[in-house]
């Protein structure tokens, strides 16, 4: 398993790297990167998908809240063949759908429209309510960053959903500790992200986002939670796989050029 | 429901904000899929018996309005029928963001219903009054915006939201004691305009509340010898364009009365249209509450002050049409 985990994580950053180089265009890649392997273990071994019948009603949800990477989820949905190389090649083209935010489109598997941070929580929350007042085993998985907690409206999410008792509500938050501007201000301080969620009610778990036994660890034991909603705190590296993105914020959105993108093919030869 | 004189009073006595609650609660006791959300304003909206006889079809997302918004979407997505209540200013505009890409960019058909709006929070003042929620609601494509003119055209309204599945702003002017306008069921359509006393050379447009008031000045007017029609714009919008230019094209005097600052109202919907349809030779007169922050008072002392009862509508028409 831990194989195909591998194998899944590095197509999808070959996918990222590719997609950015070839729209020549400014993505958001650091953020795109350092969430994959949570993804892959996501789309691989927990949600629950058709993408041949991608409206099916027991699907479980996902919601990009951190909706600046969608390079990483477009690339996701393409591997577990959601639509086309020639979908996914309309990425950052001019009129395209595919443009650097999510747009809601339920035949892609795209479940909700973002960009402005701090949304996501709410609405996948409603949903995760809704499948609790129709009694539906559905579960709702929500990709967010450190940076987009500094939004208020997450907090007012989070006291909700565990008022709620929403343990159908699986927060990830994707802590690679930098924001637009540089570092985020969480373990600077004693302000830390884990106390956050936990005071607000939140059933935390502390990973490695980049280790995949920690991950699928940590998704069994947020489907246990008997009542609470769960955050993972899952600390990883911005830009993860490329040497010379990772922890660099200038590859916080940035574009490939044909040199950049020469240095990107020796270093995916060795992932 | 059978709608007559004596319903048409008492909830004209209770007030559009206190019969909200009481129709909606009738109307969401009859179907299942109606949920009721609140940001902790669900007992200043006479949804307290609601709540206790159906805990489990009512969300209170505590003063929260913004999630409110986002988990009223996420309803709406498991189909269920969201009718979201709050205070007009932090409906429109602490939640303005969620609005918009909720109920405008991703369509979710959320009824958003605005309590208190216009000067009727009275002594709560600035911070609680609705004087520019219709300007920014304008503003997010998609969404539908209704102001009621009674008591009873809140019930045709909310009637006609059951099955209308696209996102609506709701705009509740007015406070206990609002005047009548209708005593007997109508025809209401969202987006058709009604006719309250029948067009005339001279005509006075208004929205919400304020049609009451009009109603009583005109009709007052009307007794004198002066001929002069009303025009009821519940749906501000989409608004009527053809039959609103039509109406603009064919008078000679036009009033508008709203109880909304003067920026991005009704007032600035029936100017686009005249601009916009190059109409000529029409004398329009506007009178819309000040850009400005406002005293606070009695919601009656208030439209008295601001020249929006049917004392200020009929003395604005009367001196208009006489200075000539």
């Amino acid at each position: 398993m831990m194989d195909d985990f591998n194998k899944t994580s590095k197509d999808l950053r070959r996918l990222i790297i590719n997609k950015a180089y070839e729209c020549g265009q400014s993505t958001h890649l650091g953020g795109a990167l350092s969430m994959v392997d949570i993804m892959c273990v996501l789309y691989s071994k927990f949600l629950k998908f058709k993408p041949d019948e991608p409206k099916f009603e027991d699907r479980d949800i996902f919601i990009l809240s951190k909706g600046h990477t969608v390079l990483g989820y477009l690339a996701t949905l393409y591997h577990f063949k959601y639509f086309s190389k020639e979908v996914f090649d309309t990425f950052q083209v001019n009129g395209s759908k595919f443009i650097a935010h999510p747009i809601k489109n339920l035949d892609y598997g795209i479940e909700s429209s973002n960009g402005s941070l701090g949304q996501g929580v709410s609405y996948a929350s409603g949903m995760a309510l809704g499948f609790k007042k129709r009694e539906k085993e559905n579960r709702v998985f929500v990709m967010m960053g450190d940076g987009e907690c500094n939004e208020g409206s997450v907090w007012e999410a989070a006291q909700l959903s565990s008022e709620m008792q929403l343990n159908n509500l699986i927060v990830i938050v994707d802590k690679n500790d930098y924001r637009n501007d540089g570092s985020t201000a969480y373990d600077k301080s004693d302000l830390k992200l884990e106390n956050m969620w936990s005071a607000f009610g939140w059933n935390t778990i502390s990973i490695n986002g980049h280790n995949f036994d920690e991950i699928l660890d940590a998704f069994n034991n947020a489907l246990n939670s008997e009542t609470k909603p769960t955050a993972i705190i899952a600390s990883t590296i911005k830009g993860k796989g490329i040497s010379f993105m990772e922890s660099n914020n200038d590859w916080h959105h940035n574009r490939i050029t044909e040199s950049v993108y020469e240095q990107c093919l020796v270093e995916m030869e060795k992932m | 429901m059978q709608i007559n004189k004596k319903i048409a009073k008492m909830w004209s006595r209770m007030g559009p904000r206190a019969v909200y609650g009481k129709i909606m609660s009738d109307i969401a006791h009859k179907n299942e899929d109606i949920l009721l959300m609140s940001a902790d304003l669900g007992r200043s909206s006479g949804l307290a018996s609601f709540y206790q006889t159906y805990p489990d079809r009512f969300v209170n997302t505590g003063i929260a309005e913004q999630n409110m918004i986002g988990v009223a979407a996420g309803l709406t997505r498991l189909n269920y029928n969201v009718f979201a209540s709050t205070f007009a200013p932090f409906a429109s505009m602490r939640a303005a963001e969620q609005v918009r890409m909720n109920m405008g960019y991703m369509e979710e058909p959320i009824k958003l219903i605005a309590l208190g709006s216009g000067l009727s929070m009275g002594f709560l003042g600035n911070s609680h009054f609705g004087l520019e929620d219709v300007a920014v609601m304008k503003t997010i494509h998609n969404l539908t915006i209704i102001s009621p003119a009674d008591c009873i055209e809140l019930y045709k309204t909310l009637d006609a939201l059951v099955n209308y599945n696209s996102p609506v702003y709701v705009r509740l002017t007015g406070a206990v004691n609002c005047p009548v306008v209708y005593e007997d069921d109508y025809s209401f359509e969202i987006g058709q305009p009604i006719w309250i006393i029948p067009q005339s050379d001279i005509n006075v447009i208004s929205t919400g509340t304020t049609v009451g008031h009009a109603k009583k000045a005109v009709e007052k007017l009307n007794e004198e010898g002066y001929s002069i029609g009303l025009l009821n714009i519940h749906t501000i919008k989409p608004i009527a364009e053809e039959f609103v230019k039509d109406v603009l094209s064919t008078s000679k005097k036009i009033f508008i009365f709203e109880e909304h600052t003067r920026v991005g109202g009704l007032r600035s919907s029936i100017y686009d249209i005249i601009v916009d349809n190059a109409i000529q030779g029409l004398d329009v007169v506007s009178h819309t509450l000040p850009d400005s922050y406002l005293e606070t008072g009695e919601y009656d002392y208030l439209i008295n002050l601001y020249g929006l009862d049917a004392l200020g509508i009929e003395k604005v028409i009367r001196e208009s049409i006489n200075e000539k």
